[in-house]
């Protein structure tokens, strides 16, 4: 060893404002300091202390391989509160609202019937990051989900570009304390009915209540709040402004027909909704603009997460993997433990071939798995093959590898850079073409030579959001006539909306309070299909 | 160390809220599936859940979503020996399940929603509308029941209950807010003194030390007037009597067990019991009841004597009534007992008793009773039902019926005891 603790590396980054920089990612896994002359007790009933000495082992080892995490909690929690965190989607408070009561009942029947295990594992993405540990769960499984949540998905949380650049951590709980407050409130003031006709609506717009592209900007609890009565304020002075345009004299219908068409409101098409609908919707009470706003705020966090499942669960997969195993190598773990643990971790990386009872695509845990450790396969022993395909990782140092991978993509990006051939042969997968004009399906490329870039390409944007969800756009509003609003659905592949628009529509027309229309339009700008509300009755 | 917490004595069922609001949004069909549940089961188990089911339509949460048609492409593992530009036909249902968790949310239109109503939600829907009559007032109005409550401290009360502590606390303090000025100037005094004395400018002008210590004295004097303890001191501990409602009822079964009455009738008249049980087992913690069964004499017994053996004979339906009303004056006092009574017969009295039965019933029974309820479980109208029909014209917690045929227990109960403004 060379200088003190206290020198830094000339290019690490200064620590500022008490934020403290990224953990630097060593080239090799540090070696470990002490094997274990005695391999820790392994009785099947966890107690407080074991799981203590078990993190402890973890945490070390996580620390020689360089991840990152935000400060760790670990809470003892039983099934029904799993349950309750299940159907609460996953957070440990939030507003109330049926639809949750009923994701409840869902989960509570399923895992009654024994269809569904819930042992895994819940882990917010906070800081401190909140890792659930089911009391039922072995002390095998306490050491699997603890390596996996506590110290996968929270190095993820904290080092992916997407949830640094639009979550923010340290805030969540309490802004949904403030948001379960401000619903109940409310409710109280305004009635069950009313806030939950609001919710509905919003619920259907959340995945079209994304910004895509800008970044929030951070706010604390105590701005957030002392904003939110400005923001109430100067709202309702926006929307005014929507009606200002209103013709100060009569004029000939020509020129006013002119002056509608050179006027269009929004000027660039939006593809916010639930924003638009926040700022601009003209009959909103301000109450109802902030339910519209929470919602939006609890999509925009999530967002990251429907855009990173493959590789977060690959990621926190790979990493309980390697670190139990790097644990049973240094002697720590005996092997009934280790097998217990392999058996449960065969379970969550097993991927049913297509046509197989109980297949439903690909799972993510396999998948994300499978290429992680491809990718370290690479670094570490390529192929010819692969010197082809990724000469630049091929034979590279594997750690800081995967760290980039993982810090810098998102399923898209990451499947279209790392699935390799090799992976394609295994997984042995191959594309299929549904087109409406034809009467059958086509194979479109299957793993072989002249079909490994098409795979990778269909299979990457099969996890693009933009592509997996309709494009819907804020159009028009007519500020001379009615009033109304138009949605644009810019087809993809002339792919058609399904059953439910219709549905949705009178939601977007409950917002906005005046008729709202809908146009698909096909690749060549033509309209396929149009949708109409009128006004909701007041 | 980052520390381990321990949840799970904390905050369970956290979801009770959301659950509440899903029922709510589906109650019309929980009501029709409670009302089915209620005309098939038998009495004797109403109290269990039931499997509710929701149209799978009703609880969508509609988003905007692709449907089938244009162009797709997908990747599936697992080949097993399709080549490039193979072609399959296309699987009826339009098109494979995705793999992106929505085709299993919205996959299946036909089926339903299948969820469990528990004990508790489904005897709540149950009884939603119902209430008993004269509930509030009793309550509220006409309780005989206080306790006293400590409540503060009050300037005026009786000797036993003067708080010595306060009274003298507040003594001090006033001792001391009215003497400060006085204190302070004795001080002030006393070093000007002390300073003279100090100085020996006292020898040259002993005049001058007269006039402090004069002044002293006068000061000593008015502090010394300050009473020790003032009758503006006194505290007295607050005693307020608050009411109390009475949460125990005593339910009388009053049956005719004659040779008239058989099995079926019988069981109409038991089911009408257990249904006015259940219902007082909402409203009360403690619920006695009291079994007579009658035909020329009345005997107080068991449950299952009650319901099971058989006598012949004549009815007299006065002696059961008498017994009644004796039992109730000895054991169970207003003050402390809701007194509710329901009566099944098949109408059938020895005619010159029935006159006899309505006078014990307005003069005794009626004053005592929160509620009576009378049911025939026979159609033909006899001089007890009309003796009666003149009392139910008067009496305001009174009420009668017939019933004949089980379908109709549940809505004669609600019609007896519906809530005011609610339609049956």
């Amino acid at each position: 060893m060379s200088g003190s603790t206290d020198e830094r590396p000339p290019n690490a980054l200064p620590v500022r404002d008490g934020v403290r920089a990224p953990r630097e990612v060593p080239d090799d896994p540090l070696p470990c300091p002490a094997r274990a002359t005695e391999a820790l007790p392994a009785p099947s009933d966890w107690t407080f202390e074991l799981i203590q000495r078990y993190h402890e082992v973890i945490r070390a080892t996580a620390g020689r391989f360089g991840l990152d995490t935000y400060a760790n909690q670990l809470e003892i929690i039983s099934a029904e509160q799993m349950m309750d965190a299940y159907a609460s989607s996953g957070m440990p408070v939030n507003y109330r609202h049926w639809s949750f009561g009923k994701e409840f009942i869902a989960t509570e029947k399923n895992y009654r019937r024994g269809q569904m295990g819930l042992a895994y594992e819940i882990v917010i993405n906070s800081d401190p990051c909140v890792s659930y540990l089911m009391e039922e769960n072995s002390m095998a499984m306490q050491a699997l989900v603890i390596a996996h949540a506590a110290y996968g998905h929270n190095s993820f949380f904290k080092g992916n570009y997407l949830f640094r650049m639009w979550t923010d951590a340290s805030s969540i709980i309490d802004y949904l304390v403030y948001a379960k407050n401000y619903v109940s409130e409310c409710e109280q003031r305004h009635g069950l009915e009313e806030v939950e006709a609001v919710l509905d609506s919003c619920h259907a717009l959340m995945n079209h209540g994304v910004d895509r592209y800008r970044r929030p900007s951070k706010l604390s609890l105590a701005q957030e709040l002392a904003r939110r009565e400005d923001r109430e304020t100067h709202a309702q002075a926006q929307v005014n402004d929507l009606w200002r345009t209103l013709p100060k004299k009569t004029r000939s219908a020509d020129e006013a027909a002119e002056e509608a068409s050179a006027v269009r409101f929004p000027e660039e098409p939006q593809e916010n909704l639930l924003y638009f609908i926040e700022k601009k919707a003209p009959l909103l009470e301000p109450w109802q603009r902030e339910i519209v706003r929470i919602v939006r705020k609890v999509a925009q966090y999530f967002y990251p997460q429907r855009q990173t499942q493959v590789m977060n669960e690959g990621w926190a997969t790979f990493w309980h993997h390697h670190l139990l195993n790097t644990m049973y190598d240094d002697g720590f773990l005996t092997e009934g433990l280790m097998i217990e643990c392999l058996k449960s971790h065969t379970n969550v990386v097993y991927q049913p071939p297509v046509g197989q009872r109980g297949y439903g695509g690909f799972n993510p845990y396999a998948l994300g798995f499978a290429m992680f450790t491809d990718l370290k396969r690479i670094c570490e022993a390529p192929t010819e093959e692969d010197r082809q395909w990724f000469p630049d990782i091929a034979g590279a140092k594997w750690l800081p590898t995967l760290h980039h991978a993982m810090q810098n993509f998102k399923d898209e990006s990451f499947i279209g850079q790392y699935l390799s051939p090799r992976l394609m042969r295994e997984f042995r997968m191959f594309s299929i073409v549904d087109d409406q004009k034809e009467s059958d399906l086509f194979v479109s490329a299957i793993h072989d030579e002249s079909g490994y870039r098409r795979v990778r390409e269909a299979l990457s944007r099969q996890y693009d959001l933009t592509s997996r969800e309709p494009n819907i756009q804020v159009w028009s509003v007519n500020l001379r006539g009615d009033r109304s609003l138009t949605l644009r659905h810019i087809q993809h592949d002339d792919r058609p909306l399904d059953g439910n628009a219709q549905e949705v529509l009178r939601h977007v027309a409950r917002l906005w309070g005046f008729g709202v229309h809908l146009e698909s339009v096909n690749g060549a700008g033509a309209i396929t299909k149009r949708w109409s509300v009128s006004a909701p009755d007041v | 160390m980052q520390q381990i917490i321990d949840r799970r004595l904390s905050g369970g069922n956290k979801s009770i809220g959301n659950r509440e609001r899903f029922l709510r949004r589906h109650k019309d069909v929980i009501r029709e599936a409670v009302k089915r549940a209620i005309d098939s089961r038998s009495i004797r188990d109403i109290e269990r859940g039931e499997d509710i089911r929701v149209p799978r339509k009703d609880i969508v949460e509609p988003v905007f979503g692709h449907g089938s048609g244009g162009v797709r492409e997908i990747v599936h593992p697992g080949n097993q020996d399709f080549v490039r530009g193979d072609r399959i036909a296309r699987p009826k249902g339009g098109g494979q399940g995705q793999g992106n968790g929505q085709a299993s949310n919205q996959g299946e239109g036909d089926d339903d929603f299948i969820f469990h109503l528990t004990k508790e939600e489904f005897m709540e829907v149950f009884f939603d509308d119902l209430a008993l009559p004269n509930l509030t007032q009793n309550e509220l109005a006409d309780v005989p029941e206080y306790k006293t409550h400590r409540a503060g401290l009050t300037t005026d009360g009786t000797q036993n209950n003067l708080h010595v502590l306060r009274s003298m606390r507040g003594a001090m303090g006033r001792r001391i807010a009215l003497g400060a000025a006085s204190h302070r100037e004795l001080e002030a005094l006393q070093r000007e003194l002390d300073e003279l004395e100090r100085t020996g400018a006292l020898a040259t002008a002993p005049e001058r030390r007269l006039a402090l210590e004069e002044k002293m004295m006068e000061l000593r004097a008015r502090i010394g007037r300050i009473p020790y303890l003032d009758p503006f001191d006194l505290r007295f501990r607050n005693r307020v009597r608050i009411p109390v409602p009475t949460s125990k009822a005593v339910m009388f079964c009053v049956m005719d067990v004659s040779g008239s009455m058989d099995e079926s009738r019988k069981d109409l008249a038991k089911r009408f019991f257990i249904l006015l049980y259940l219902f007082l087992t909402r409203h009360y913690e403690k619920i006695d009841i009291v079994f007579i069964r009658h035909h020329t004499q009345a005997e107080e017994v068991d449950e299952e004597t009650f319901f099971r053996s058989t006598e012949t004979g004549g009815t007299v339906v006065s002696s059961a009534l008498t017994l009644m009303n004796e039992i109730a004056r000895e054991r169970y006092p207003t003050s402390e007992w809701n007194i509710y009574g329901a009566q099944a017969s098949d109408g059938d009295n020895w005619y010159q008793d029935s006159g006899i039965c309505r006078a014990i019933l307005a003069d005794k029974i009626l004053p005592l009773c929160r509620y009576f309820a009378y049911v025939q479980v026979a159609e033909p109208e006899q001089n007890l039902w009309s003796e009666y029909a003149s009392l139910a014209a008067e009496a305001k917690a009174f009420a009668m019926r017939k019933v004949t045929d089980i379908t109709q227990i549940y809505p004669v109960f609600r019609e007896l005891f519906k809530k005011e403004g609610v339609s049956p």
